[in-house]
């Protein structure tokens, strides 16, 4: 299947879960939060959560900024 | 000093620092810490952006290098140009930080003068604390708007002093001393500042303190910089408390007049 995520495609297996993302992008130990379509996933949720074909997540951290 | 000096008190916690600085404009984290620790500072603002993509192995993150154990953090909107955005960056601070309810509301007008939108500024205010957040709020010199912002039950009004990164100093500081006179929160200048000295002139305005980005990031020297701000933003609440001298036109001699023996 193919997600959205940050506004890049990429193709995950089906019945991929949110942490199984983080992992695919080596953020399992990054500080971040996520939204699934436009609703956050509590991190206590990221294990359970799959996700399906055309899903659009966000995934942020802390920057700096003023 | 006679007088006890209250310390600053947001959203319930206290602090013994009036300066608020940021996290932007950097050249590097460690440049950043130094200067942190160099103002004295014990809240720090950082921006909520999208994780690069395959680009993060091994680096470390702000929050590693800046603990939230040891400072307040205080994210901000910047960047969000209409109240769904800034509602939802904070959302996602909130998630970030793990149920971290104190947030940095700006809402911008345009990029050109990052002038805040107070229509737009004045809904997301509004959402933001009926969804529990602590909302410290960026908004114009405007009075009668800072007013409606503490109604609203915005923990800070952060007035602007000039333009986010200008360093043109404080601008309109009669305007500064309506919002003063009128205000039950604190009230924080935000922008403007571009070095030590208009820091001073805010706090000896009355201002419960100072947050700045630019003119400590962008000084020759950052940590030096961050010093002079934390003497300046100390002195001006000194010489605030303290009660300065009334203006004159003319001269008033220091030395008696009786005595003289010429």
């Amino acid at each position: 299947m193919q997600i959205l995520v940050n506004g890049n495609a990429l193709e995950l297996g089906q019945g991929a879960t949110l942490i199984d993302l983080l992992a695919h992008l080596s953020l399992l130990d990054a500080k971040v939060a996520i939204e699934l379509n436009q609703s956050i996933v509590p991190r206590s949720q990221h294990a359970t959560q799959c996700l399906s074909h055309e899903d659009e997540v966000e995934i942020v951290h802390a920057i700096g900024g003023g | 000093m006679t007088a006890t000096e209250t310390p600053l008190t947001i959203a319930g916690k206290q602090y013994q620092s009036r300066l608020i600085v940021g996290s932007g404009k950097y050249q590097s984290f460690e440049q950043n810490r130094e200067a942190l620790v160099a103002s004295g500072a014990e809240m720090i603002t950082v921006a909520i952006r999208r994780v690069n993509l395959g680009q993060n192995k091994g680096e470390p993150s702000l929050l590693e290098v800046i603990s939230p154990q040891h400072y307040t953090i205080l994210p901000n909107t910047a960047g969000c140009y209409n109240a769904a955005d800034a509602v939802r960056t904070c959302r996602m601070a909130r998630e970030l930080l793990d149920g971290h309810k104190l947030v940095k509301l700006e809402v911008l007008g345009d990029q050109k003068t990052l002038y805040p939108n107070v229509t737009e500024t004045l809904l997301a205010a509004q959402e933001l604390v009926k969804d529990g957040f602590d909302v410290m709020v960026y908004t114009s010199d405007d009075p009668l708007i800072a007013k409606r912002l503490e109604e609203m039950g915005c923990v800070a009004v952060m007035p602007l002093g000039a333009p986010i990164g200008s360093g043109l100093g404080i601008r309109n500081p009669y305007n500064i001393r309506m919002i003063l006179e009128n205000a039950k929160v604190p009230i924080i200048v935000d922008a403007g500042v571009g070095t030590a000295s208009d820091a001073a002139i805010a706090m000896e305005l009355g201002c419960d303190g100072v947050l700045m980005n630019t003119a400590i990031a962008e000084a020759k020297n950052p940590i030096l910089m961050a010093s002079a701000m934390k003497k300046a933003v100390e002195s001006g609440r000194e010489a605030f408390r303290a009660g300065r001298m009334p203006r004159r036109l003319y001269a008033s001699a220091s030395s008696p007049i009786d005595g003289t023996f010429f």
